[in-house]
């Protein structure tokens, strides 16, 4: 690896873990779409900035950029006020307004600027080591390397210090409120780390990667853990294994590194909310195969046990009966027999079912349940009585 | 450069004829669909989708090799309907909301789209050509063939609306009800979004995907404070979507180095703006005349009660009394005092006032509905 090829992919993993902590809270707060809307709408901050710095790297033009992404957010929540429209319609109109405010100012003043709207939106990370920090000869490394390890820090800083009062509020907010944080002052400063971070990072991997970057990890990680601090620490790992992987793949195929480091993102996604444990596609798929299989069984035991009283009625708790009666399919018929031989919870003997004393108990409390509480699940119940599922 | 010299212009030049036909009809496409959108509280939809097309036009562009708009615009449509069933699947199957949902496709499928653009160009950076005109739109390259499939695919999408207007609007309001007048609310619901991804693609080409959810949510952001009935906004969005366009190809053809799309979305937004402030009923203008009517008229009713309770005390209710008794209520004035009598509630000269029967009667009421609330 060339010292070019590491600085890249160390500007990525900077910029990855710097989006996965605002983006963390985004996912979390549902406002993923307002990463969206800074990420277009910091363009006029940008160029007026670049009018006054004629630097893209600038801590000054950050902090004007920043302002406008924080501005945004405050018109968004004025004509949400209003009641006029519903808070979507109004991110959707105020980003676009503000972005093609940029673009003119960009165009009007085509000849003194040389910044490019492109640039701007999908950002370029492989010159980003051409542009370098020399002080009195002395080279620092990248200035973008530079600017977003800042913005790293101090996010890390402020997400250690504040990390109890960003949980409360994110997770119950009208705790935190009569706990005196006010939500103000929190929103504010998560908006404002949101733009910070949108606009350091712009210039290395564009505006429409800094969305993939702050939504995508943290949505994977929220598939798999409910517990803020994993999801931190595995939406930042997300983050740095798409920033080395999306590099050599870029590097593979001679294309552009914020694409390939999004469409790592999107093949990591995609893998994920297909596997993941208890919450992915197929953990889904298969808990409802289980409730509509113990439900069925359920449903036979009571039909058994409606039978188990007059002796005449023999016909009913035959096994070839299941078939006939409660017009299952051969195989259903099998697995929801052994299912409930396996449990206990019935005997067969010369193709007659009978219900066991265990049976029985299950069904009259789970009767009981259901009368009893009509809206929740019978989960403690059967994980009372089920060790097979 | 006047109007007059706008419309003389209009005439003669060819391609400007052609740029404000095919802007005016997408603004009619997409205020059209942008009402649906938008009181499907749907609008951010628009965004992801205009992002996820960009897949769809590289990857038809590179099984062709042709830059025909009719293929490029049906690789658009199908990974843009791609995304949205993406959309739908994570928000039905996961605990994650539609607003993450939407910025993971948003943001992956434009990066999977830029990954193929710079892949067939070989280029390490996407600043060619074709890249361009999607991203922030390029009305100047519209051609003819360009409108026709604009005419064509609008008609289309029209004759669909209409076929299924009645469908659509219980849908847009009660989709629980439609499911159980027996409607298949499932196919219902992806025809419809099927026509708005139309509408985006549609766009695509002149305001480019960035600026695309403003077009399809401001003409309908728009007509939808001047009005409560959906076929009245649908034919107002439809209005402003086309003057958006022909006033922003207007604008920026007689502005030197101007793009159209953000000129067209500027006049949009603008549209809405006016809309806030002045429609009727929900503009802010009115509304604010009205609390402030409303407060006057809470004040006096206010002084009204108290001059019944002041009155009724005394045997006759017509007999005067000082004024200065009533000196503590707040909003207390002696133009307030005017006011009333110029209502015919009261007379009053000077120090001394008393109601009229008149006033008697609407204070009476006043005071008894307040007593039984």
């Amino acid at each position: 690896m060339t010292s070019a090829q590491i600085e890249i992919q160390a500007i990525a993993v900077v910029v990855a873990v710097a989006c996965a902590i605002p983006g963390t809270f985004l996912v979390l707060r549902k406002m993923a779409m307002i990463s969206d809307a800074i990420s277009h709408s910091i363009l006029p901050g940008i160029v007026l900035g670049f009018f006054i710095v004629q630097d893209l790297s600038s801590p000054v033009l950050v902090f004007l950029a920043a302002i406008t992404g924080v501005l945004t957010v405050v018109i968004v929540e004025i004509i949400n006020k209003t009641g006029l429209v519903k808070e979507d319609t109004a991110i959707g109109l105020v980003f676009p307004a503000l972005f093609s405010l940029g673009v003119i100012l960009i165009a009007r003043n085509a000849g003194d600027v040389h910044l490019d709207t492109d640039v701007v939106l999908l950002g370029e990370l492989a010159f980003a080591p051409f542009d370098r920090l020399i002080v009195r000869g002395i080279d620092f490394g990248p200035k973008s390397l530079m600017v977003m390890g800042g913005i790293l820090v101090s996010c890390l800083t402020l997400l250690v210090t504040f990390f109890k009062e960003l949980k409360l509020s994110t997770f119950d907010a009208e705790l935190a409120t009569s706990l005196g944080f006010s939500p103000a002052i929190i929103h504010y400063s998560l908006m404002s780390a949101t733009s910070v971070t949108t606009v350091g990072a712009f210039n290395a991997v564009g505006a429409i990667l800094v969305v993939a970057l702050m939504i995508v990890p943290a949505a994977a990680a929220y598939m798999l853990t409910s517990d803020l601090r994993k999801m931190i620490i595995l939406a930042a790992a997300f983050g740095i294994f798409s920033a080395i992987s999306g590099y050599w793949l870029a590097h593979m195929l001679d294309a552009s590194i914020s694409g390939a480091m999004a469409t790592m993102l999107g093949f990591l996604f995609v893998l994920i909310y297909t596997f993941a444990p208890g919450k992915g596609l197929f953990a889904i798929m298969e808990k409802h195969r289980q409730q509509q299989r113990e439900f069925a069984m359920l449903t036979f035991l009571l039909h058994i046990k409606n039978h188990s009283n007059n002796s005449s009625n023999v016909e009913e708790r035959q096994i070839r009966h299941l078939t006939g009666h409660f017009n299952w399919e051969r195989k259903q018929a099998r697995v929801i027999l052994s299912l409930a031989m396996k449990n206990s919870m019935i005997s067969v003997e010369n193709q007659l079912v009978t219900l066991t004393e265990k049976g029985l108990r299950f069904i009259t409390e789970a009767l009981d349940y259901i009368v009893n509480n009509q809206k929740s699940e019978l989960e403690s119940v059967k994980g009372r009585f089920l060790l097979f599922r | 450069m006047g109007v007059q010299d706008y419309f003389e212009l209009l005439r003669h030049d060819y391609t400007l004829r052609t740029i404000s036909l095919g802007t005016a009809m997408m603004g009619i496409v997409c205020g059209m669909l942008g009402s649906f959108a938008v009181l499907r509280k749907q609008s951010l939809l628009g965004d992801a989708i205009s992002h996820a097309a960009l897949p769809g036009i590289v990857i038809a562009f590179m099984l062709t090799g042709l830059k025909d708009p009719l293929v490029l615009f049906t690789g658009a449509v199908v990974s843009g309907f791609a995304g949205s069933l993406f959309i739908s699947g994570i928000t039905s199957r996961t605990h994650l909301k539609s607003d993450t949902a939407l910025g993971i496709v948003l943001s992956v499928f434009f990066g999977f789209g830029m990954l193929l653009l710079t892949l067939i160009q070989k280029k390490p950076n996407a600043n060619q050509a074709g890249l361009d005109s999607f991203l922030f739109g390029q009305a100047a390259t519209l051609m003819v063939k360009d409108v026709y499939l604009m005419g064509i695919v609008g008609s289309v999408t029209l004759l669909f609306m209409l076929l299924f207007w009645k469908e659509f609007k219980i849908l847009t309001f009660d989709a629980q009800y439609t499911k159980s007048q027996g409607f298949n609310i499932k196919l219902l619901d992806s025809l419809l979004t099927s026509l708005i991804v139309v509408a985006i693609v549609l766009g695509l080409q002149t305001v480019g995907v960035v600026l695309m959810s403003a077009m399809l949510l401001s003409p309908a952001a728009a007509a939808r404070q001047w009005t409560n009935r959906l076929e009245v906004m649908v034919v107002l969005a439809s209005l402003f979507g086309a003057f958006a366009g022909l006033a922003g190809t207007a604008v920026s053809a007689s502005i030197a180095r101007i793009s159209t799309g953000p000129v067209i979305v500027l006049v949009a937004v603008f549209i809405v703006l006016v809309s806030f402030i002045f429609a009727p009923n929900r503009g802010l203008l009115f509304r604010t005349i009205r609390q402030w009517r409303n407060r006057k008229n809470l004040r006096i009713n206010k002084i009204l009660v108290l001059m019944f309770e002041t009155a009724s005390a005394h045997p006759d209710f017509s007999h005067p009394h000082s004024v200065n008794i009533l000196t503590n209520i707040q909003g207390f004035s002696k133009k307030r005092l005017r006011e009333m009598e110029s209502k015919g509630l009261i007379t009053y000269d000077k120090n001394t006032w008393k109601l009229t029967p008149a006033g008697f009667e609407t204070g009476n009421k006043m005071y008894k509905d307040l007593n039984t609330n």
